[in-house]
């Protein structure tokens, strides 16, 4: 009898009711991450206090108590930044020495960039076939607008510079220095022994010296073995030797990828009766790089940064320019401000790189996970 | 034995080939190939206060920029042919010998070893620097001898950081250096005060003091601790250019000394009564000729910026954010060292 009380039913289900506020959304994270512990709630506050105290004060020093307009460093009169070169001097952080009134053809051959790349970029680009053969044509095209001809005003690569000139050597060594790498990869692995022992050669020794001794031996001692009327550009002697350094590298990192495929694919492929260029476009190269993926933008984003080396022979990128600012009596002592906006500018560029790459990753991932 | 035979035939080609390549160098006319090329070649700092910056526009300027169009001026009677070619600390020499460049005008000290050695030819000097050190007021020194116990920043690897120790030593004074890579970061971490004192060259101290906005907390020391005596250069063994480059400063350094202005020049180059200045600006003799150049390229010098006190002024002087006094750079018969040999 007594087992009535115990068997008290139910009707219907109750409602479900919210998970408790301490538990879900900021707070519930926050209580989870932050303040699990005794120990994790003061690391939580003390950490908490020291980006305040560095954010607080680098906002104060960047925007609240900065200085925006002047014509030299003597109109910066608060504690602040001083910002005021900013409006004087960007035209040479962004072209150089670039004549003012022909820069629209660095911008013109700047936005035709995104046309060039994006086929190769990204899927479903309308237009893409066409697009393809205008990236093919772009080099040419991008070297006309900047150095001049076909009726432009010629204009000497030497007023080439600032971030105009980052973006070309960068650009034009990514270019060139992933197709060179995959053939000295396959080179290394070449069982020609010519092929081998050249492709070995070539890696080891510019991968053995620092680019920038490359970059002296191409200003310096190229012009001792030179008849002195032949004189090399100098940014094509740059573009060679970054491409040349980033080459060897690159080979390296697609050698590692290349290594990582099942002797099973090569059997494989042979198998089904592919010869050599077949097998390596057809079933091994995607597959290697795709496993170098990391690898490769790595490379791309340590010859990018390279470009800043080229001041060892007397041109002018962005950090070169900012150098040549702060010594200008006028605006002597803003290597800080000059310092934050050069880096910003490569933030940008390798950030993106870096987001392009692992979106690259994903899109290309096709394991069983 | 193949492969020694191998090895001495490729270093016979290059060697054959540096010494055809060293050899065209040398033996040309410096000014038959400026005269062709259209433009002086001209090696300049890479950026140093005072001495060769860019303006806003983008065009290089400067102390020593300034004897770059002169010397332009002189051959072509156009100071703005001149190729800049911007060099570092490391690339000056090899550039100069090379011939990348035809003369060298880069804050460069005028050392024996680099006169009779590296094969490269002085031909005066444009500037008397020497180091100095620049400390706090607070410190309470006077002196750079009451420095005992200080920590120094300096620049590693140049002359200023053997002439620290030299001096340092000679005077039987302790200090501690605290090593850096660069100038401005060198600055940077004396203002962090990371060291007591900062030493380089006098000029380097006055373009630092004036960043500072509370330079009246700053003093420069009055001893100087070494001779930097600085000036242009040209390579050895083409005495005709090595003179006109010469001729161009002494020029620039006459021209103050016989009052001739960028702004009189025009008016002072018909002749008139003083035959020195006749002779200088070519409307007596040949001055001109027996150099290569024009009758008229003294004229064509000063005008281009001036003459060196106009120079001076202009970028290193008192209404500059330098402030630079005349000093030692004064001409002789104002206190200075400054002396030109005679025009004739």
């Amino acid at each position: 009898m007594t087992d009535q009380a115990f068997h008290r039913q139910q009707a219907e289900l109750l409602p479900q009711r919210a998970a408790p506020m301490t538990q879900v959304g900021v707070v519930g994270w926050a209580r989870t991450n932050l303040f699990s512990s005794w120990l994790n709630s003061i690391l939580t506050l003390v950490a908490l206090y020291i980006i305040w105290v560095v954010v607080s004060t680098l906002i104060d020093w960047a925007f609240i108590s900065s200085h925006v307009s002047g014509t030299d460093r003597f109109a910066c009169t608060s504690e602040g930044a001083c910002w005021a070169w900013l409006d004087q001097r960007i035209q040479q952080f962004l072209y150089g020495f670039y004549p003012s009134e022909e820069t629209w053809r660095v911008n013109l051959a700047f936005v035709l960039l995104f046309p060039a790349l994006a086929p190769w970029l990204f899927d479903n680009v309308p237009g893409a076939r066409y697009l393809r053969w205008f990236s093919l044509a772009y080099p040419i095209i991008a070297a006309i607008l900047l150095a001049g001809g076909l009726g432009l005003t010629v204009v000497g690569t030497d007023k080439l510079g600032g971030f105009t000139l980052n973006l070309t050597v960068g650009l034009a060594g990514i270019v060139l220095s992933l197709p060179i790498g995959i053939v000295l990869a396959l080179g290394r692995q070449s069982r020609l022994p010519i092929i081998r022992i050249l492709s070995i050669v070539f890696i080891e020794s510019v991968r053995g010296v620092p680019l920038i001794t490359l970059l002296f031996v191409s200003n310096i001692i190229l012009p001792i073995f030179l008849p002195p009327d032949v004189s090399l550009n100098a940014v094509i002697r740059v573009i060679v030797m970054v491409t040349a350094f980033a080459s060897a590298y690159m080979a390296e990192v697609i050698r590692g990828g290349l290594q990582a495929i099942p002797k099973g694919q090569y059997e494989a492929a042979q198998a089904m009766g592919l010869g050599y260029w077949q097998m390596m476009r057809l079933i091994i190269l995607p597959q290697a790089l795709k496993i170098s993926i990391p690898g490769i933008v790595n490379t791309f984003i340590g010859l990018f940064k390279d470009t800043t080396l080229v001041i060892i022979i007397g041109l002018f990128d962005i950090l070169g320019i900012a150098n040549a600012m702060v010594s200008n009596p006028d605006w002597l002592g803003l290597s800080s401000e000059t310092y934050v906006v050069v880096a910003l500018f490569f933030f940008t560029v390798c950030f993106s790189m870096s987001r392009y790459s692992i979106h690259l990753e994903r899109k290309l991932d096709t394991t069983n996970r | 034995m193949k492969f020694t035979a191998i090895t001495g035939a490729v270093a016979a080609v290059a060697a054959m080939w540096i010494a055809g390549g060293a050899a065209g160098g040398a033996h040309a006319a410096t000014l038959d190939d400026v005269k062709a090329a259209g433009e002086v070649k001209c090696g300049i700092n890479t950026g140093l206060p005072g001495f060769a910056f860019t303006d806003d526009k983008g065009n290089w300027t400067g102390f020593d920029v300034a004897y770059c169009k002169a010397l332009a001026a002189a051959v072509f009677g156009d100071p703005g042919k001149v190729k800049y070619v911007n060099l570092t600390g490391k690339n000056r020499f090899p550039a100069l010998a090379s011939g990348e460049i035809d003369v060298l005008s880069r804050n460069t000290t005028w050392t024996f070893s680099r006169d009779v050695d590296l094969g490269f030819t002085f031909i005066g000097v444009s500037y008397y620097d020497g180091q100095g050190f620049i400390g706090r007021t607070a410190l309470g020194a006077k002196s750079a001898k009451e420095l005992d116990g200080a920590s120094v920043c300096i620049q590693t690897g140049t002359t200023t950081e053997l002439n620290l120790a030299d001096y340092f030593r000679s005077n039987n004074i302790k200090y501690e250096p605290v090593p850096i890579e660069t100038n401005e970061e060198a600055r940077k971490a004396y203002e962090a005060e990371r060291c007591d004192v900062y030493t380089t060259d006098a000029s380097g101290l006055a373009a630092t003091k004036s960043t500072f906005p509370d330079a009246e907390n700053h003093m420069v020391f009055p001893e100087i601790v070494s001779k930097e005596p600085l000036g242009p250069l040209v390579r050895q063994g083409d005495d005709q250019w090595a003179d006109i480059a010469r001729w161009t400063l002494n020029a620039l350094i006459n021209a103050e000394e016989l009052g001739l202005t960028q702004a009189n020049v025009d008016k002072m180059a018909v002749k008139g009564n003083n035959p020195e200045v006749n002779r200088m600006l070519g409307s007596e003799g040949s001055l001109g000729e027996m150099l290569g150049l024009s009758k008229t390229w003294a004229v064509a010098v000063i005008k281009s910026e001036g003459n060196y006190s106009e120079i001076f002024e202009r970028y290193l002087g008192k209404d500059t954010p330098l402030g630079l006094a005349r000093g030692q750079n004064a001409l002789y018969k104002d206190g200075g060292i400054l002396y030109a040999p005679p025009m004739r």
